[in-house]
């Protein structure tokens, strides 16, 4: 029997090593899978390259991860936010790496990783600093850029309902990047609200196939909530 | 001299929007054009974070922060909406399905560069966010800003000297002042506040504006 739900938390991330490269979801709070974030820095690894949208906000997931000094490099599009304040430190310190990439170059680096893909010839960020040094080309009159794919080694997603196989159901604007990253990490890792017995989620919205999901972890709303 | 108050500005955005568009409004002063949609029109917010059918701010203590907009703000989804995953955000936005965003901007140019993002400035640490995907992918980008800096300088220029978010990207210029196209044409006058002629725009621009 294939079982990929996981116990705790701790024990999800427990092969997370120094020096890895982890995906983690979220748009801004939305969608941050905080309890596995909170596990990563009780094993107490270290020099991460961190994938997420931001910088993290307030004291709490990627905030955190920064704030213990635990990441050496950040890619993200958007850093600087009101409440971006340990990543601010970090950065002006000059403790932490940071590669900004346009939102949506960031999706498709993501999917195209996911998808397999050699690149992609992207027209956003054409002309601009953030193509500065990067290999162009015309096609049908119209100016791309090449972007090459962003793999990691683990993806940390949180989504709403998940079961046994991995199949995976989100919540609102929770979702942003989770069905991406999961494909596009060697191994993913989800947090949801509840694991369901097979059948359960109807297979006609499954939104992440269990293929791309290898462990799940159950964490309470209400523990999620408190944290 | 006459000017729109930022409110004036997005309920004159809002008139040029027709029914069926769907539409990103850009963090900032584009946020408040949702405030002058006529109720009668259906029109499609997206918020590029994941959700199509944008509706407005949830009354207080209904909050959901797992329903927030690009800002980072509490929303509601209209009946009829929808949630999607990053990648498909931006596909809506790259492959031109789009009809139509509102962006702010430091400056805009004449060809209709488009100059958003970054200061430029030491130190200045750097956030790009969707700007530059939003730019160059919908159908229409419109932008939304005070003609002049607080220093009296235009924000409508012949070259942007901040760092570039897209080139030739923008088609029309919204400003408290008045109404621009912009392309490669170079920049049109379409209508000015009441009582201000083109001459005054022109010199307060500095630019060969056509009428």
């Amino acid at each position: 029997m294939i079982d990929k739900a996981i116990a705790s938390a701790e024990a999800a991330v427990a092969d997370i090593h120094d020096g890895a490269s982890v995906m983690i979801g979220g748009f801004g709070t939305a969608g941050m899978p905080d309890q596995l974030i909170d596990a990563l820095i009780a094993r107490g690894v270290g020099d991460l390259t961190i994938i997420n949208n931001n910088a993290g906000n307030g004291e709490t997931g990627v905030a955190a991860l920064i704030r213990e000094g635990r990441v050496r490099k950040i890619i993200c599009s958007f850093p600087r936010q009101p409440d971006s304040h340990h990543f601010d430190a970090a950065y002006r310190a000059g403790r932490i790496a940071l590669e900004l990439v346009p939102q949506g170059n960031l999706a498709a680096r993501i999917q195209a990783a996911g998808a397999g893909l050699g690149a992609i010839f992207t027209p956003t960020g054409y002309g601009t600093l953030l193509a500065e040094g990067k290999e162009t080309r015309a096609i049908g009159g119209k100016d791309y850029v090449l972007e090459y794919p962003i793999h990691a080694d683990f993806a940390l997603i949180k989504a709403q309902t998940g079961d046994r196989w991995g199949n995976l159901v989100y919540r609102k604007t929770a979702r942003n990047f989770g069905p991406i990253m999961a494909m596009a990490a060697r191994t993913t890792i989800a947090q949801v609200s509840a694991i369901v017995p097979l059948g359960q989620i109807d297979p006609e919205i499954v939104v992440t196939p269990g293929i791309f999901v290898q462990r799940v972890v159950e964490i309470a709303p209400a523990l999620a909530a408190a944290a | 001299m006459n000017r729109l108050t930022r409110d004036q500005m997005a309920e004159r955005v809002a008139r040029d929007i027709p029914e069926g568009a769907y539409v990103n409004l850009g963090i900032g002063l584009p946020t408040k054009v949702a405030n002058y949609l006529p109720r009668q029109r259906e029109i499609f917010l997206q918020s590029e974070n994941g959700l199509l059918g944008m509706g407005p701010a949830p009354a207080p203590g209904e909050e959901d922060w797992e329903l927030i907009n690009a800002g980072k703000q509490a929303v509601t989804l209209l009946t009829g909406g929808c949630y999607f995953h990053h990648a498909d955000s931006f596909a809506m936005m790259r492959g031109g399905h789009i009809d139509i965003c509102v962006l702010g901007a430091f400056q805009v140019s004449v060809k209709g560069d488009l100059a958003n993002w970054h200061t430029g400035e030491p130190g200045a640490i750097p956030a790009v966010g969707g700007a530059m995907d939003l730019a160059i992918g919908a159908r229409q980008t419109f932008v939304m800003m005070e003609l002049l800096t607080k220093q009296g300088e235009s924000k409508l220029v012949e070259t942007c000297t901040y760092p570039l978010t897209g080139l030739a990207c923008v088609s029309r210029v919204y400003t408290d002042l008045g109404v621009f196209d912009v392309g490669a044409d170079g920049a049109r006058v379409v209508e000015t506040v009441e009582g201000l002629a083109i001459d005054e725009l022109r010199a307060l621009t500095g630019l060969a504006l056509a009428a």
